[in-house]
């Protein structure tokens, strides 16, 4: 029985990150309605820049800070310069730049930082925190940290006019304009977020998968797991979706397929809920008159 | 004048619709725009906010809005009540008023707003909280009519607001725009199919046909006017 509420608390551990994640794809998804395949890689970008501040000697919560901040202007240029002028072109040619940033920043940091294997610290201590013992102190604060973000999103997106603005912009751009939103401005600032809260997912599963440019491929599929089984327009249901998945990996991992299957299981998830439930547990079901 | 135009031509794509409309909005009036479907009505309202390509000069208080983008428009006074009524569908009633006031600063007077606005409406404040989607058609109207106000605009754009109420809701609906008009003095351009309507509540109106103004002058003329009389008011 320990073990089975191990296996789940750790798996809220990594659900906490796949969240993290989830969120961003939804925040880019509801804005743009196309899944961003290069959130991942932005993610471990940052956690790459986060690693040379660290080296540089900046204390962590610095480097984590600075890093945060470096990632959200990121964001923003990636939308302004890559994603804005590909704003009415089809479909298929915004997945192929989508891919291609997932490329471009994959190699860019193998070049800079080559593909050697690097360990991440934890801002965390060794000692269990708070008592708690069932989990390391990384995966403890990494469940804080995640839950602190996803707070503090909420209530930005809620109670602040900026945030009331970027949902109306996402919602019915043509009717934001007619308001007054700057709703170009509103979509950067929505690629400046995600990438903000992708880098907060990248340093706090960086000691537990280690940083190589490869780091996020994995975590991606299961934060694509996760917002298809909130629904892909969810935010609510993507971070449910998060916590679910990586407990459903944990456990499934621990005592029934093995940890090297554990990946199918995204991928099982992910075509069980196109076939079953494509709308997610809590998208909305879109209709259409014909 | 508070706007005028001269020679505006608007189209989508390679259609041009309005072929040089020339018209002028008095400070504190309401000004009807009439015309069959077709003629360019709600064009010429998506014009004046740069929602279409547009040439030709738009003057607005005293200034040109040649190259402006529609929210620095809005930013200048102009609010829309749009053709559909522009509802944010998932967010609450009052978020869909909040936003109306997105562009003003003082977020005291705001508050008050809202609440004026349900003076105006009380039917919105019972739906207070509720998803703006659920809302019915007319309370819908009332919403974007009051979405529209709370920009504090100084003139106020009016896509057809009776399309698709009851009679009795249509009549409420125009009381209503006339007292806020007494109150508050923001001045209207309405696009009505509901010509007799229109011209009750109007002071001038236009006549436009296919992308023409053909006829203009104050409602008690458009009123009396035969071919007027004969084509849209029926009688």
């Amino acid at each position: 029985m320990d073990g089975f509420l191990y296996q789940v608390m750790a798996g809220l551990a990594t659900g906490g990150i796949y969240a993290s994640l989830a969120l961003a794809l939804v925040m880019i998804y509801q804005a743009t309605h196309l899944v961003n395949f290069a959130q991942g890689e932005m993610a471990m970008f940052s956690t790459y820049l986060a690693w040379s501040l660290l080296e540089a000697g900046m204390p962590y919560w610095a480097a984590f800070g600075l890093t945060v901040a470096i990632s959200f202007v990121l964001g923003i240029l990636i939308e302004r310069i890559v994603v804005r002028p590909v704003e009415n072109a089809p479909v298929l040619a915004v997945v192929t730049v989508f891919i291609a940033l997932l490329v471009i920043l994959n190699s860019l940091a193998g070049w800079i930082y080559t593909y050697t294997i690097k360990p991440f610290p934890s801002p965390f201590p060794k000692e269990p925190l708070f008592g708690v013992h069932f989990l390391s102190p990384h995966e403890l604060g990494a469940i804080c940290v995640t839950l602190l973000v996803l707070a503090a999103l909420y209530v930005f997106f809620r109670f602040t006019p900026l945030g009331l603005a970027m949902r109306a912009a996402a919602q019915n751009p043509a009717s934001a304009r007619l308001v007054g939103i700057r709703v170009g401005w509103m979509l950067a600032l929505g690629w400046g977020l995600a990438a903000a809260v992708g880098a907060v997912a990248g340093m706090m599963v960086a000691p537990i998968v280690y940083l190589d440019p490869n780091m996020m491929s994995g975590i991606l599929l299961y934060a694509f797991a996760a917002a298809l089984v909130g629904g892909i327009d969810s935010p609510f249901g993507a971070v449910i979706g998060g916590f679910a998945v990586g407990v459903l990996e944990n456990v499934l991992g621990a005592f029934v397929i093995g940890n090297e299957l554990k990946l199918s299981v995204a991928l099982v998830i992910i075509i069980g809920v196109l076939l079953v439930k494509p709308s997610g547990f809590f998208g909305k079901v879109h209709v259409s008159r014909v | 004048m508070l706007l005028e135009t001269k020679n505006l031509r608007a189209g989508y794509g390679q259609t041009r619709v309005l072929h040089g409309l020339d018209f002028a909005i008095e400070k504190g009036s309401i000004t009807a725009l009439l015309g069959a479907n077709g003629a360019g009505k709600t064009t010429t309202l998506r014009a004046l906010c740069a929602m279409v390509k547009t040439q030709g000069e738009i003057r607005f208080d005293g200034a040109s809005l040649a190259g402006l983008a529609t929210e620095d428009i809005v930013r200048r006074g102009v609010a829309h009540v749009p053709d559909g009524r522009g509802t944010f569908l998932h967010l609450s009633t009052e978020e869909n008023l909040r936003l109306g006031a997105y562009t003003r600063r003082e977020r005291r007077t705001v508050e008050a707003d809202v609440e004026r606005m349900f003076g105006y409406f009380p039917r919105l404040r019972e739906r207070r909280a509720q998803q703006a989607g659920t809302l019915s058609g007319g309370e819908q109207q009332m919403l974007a009519v009051s979405r529209a106000l709370m920009l504090a605009p100084k003139l106020m754009l009016l896509d057809e607001p009776s399309f698709g109420l009851a009679p009795l809701l249509v009549r409420e609906l125009f009381a209503i725009l006339r007292e806020i008009r007494s109150r508050e003095g923001v001045s209207m351009l309405l696009v009505e199919q509901n010509a007799a309507m229109a011209l009750d509540l109007a002071d001038r109106a236009y006549l436009i046909e296919t992308g023409r103004v053909v006829l203009q002058g104050t409602s008690q003329e458009l009123k009396n006017n035969d071919s007027v009389r004969r084509s849209y008011l029926g009688y």
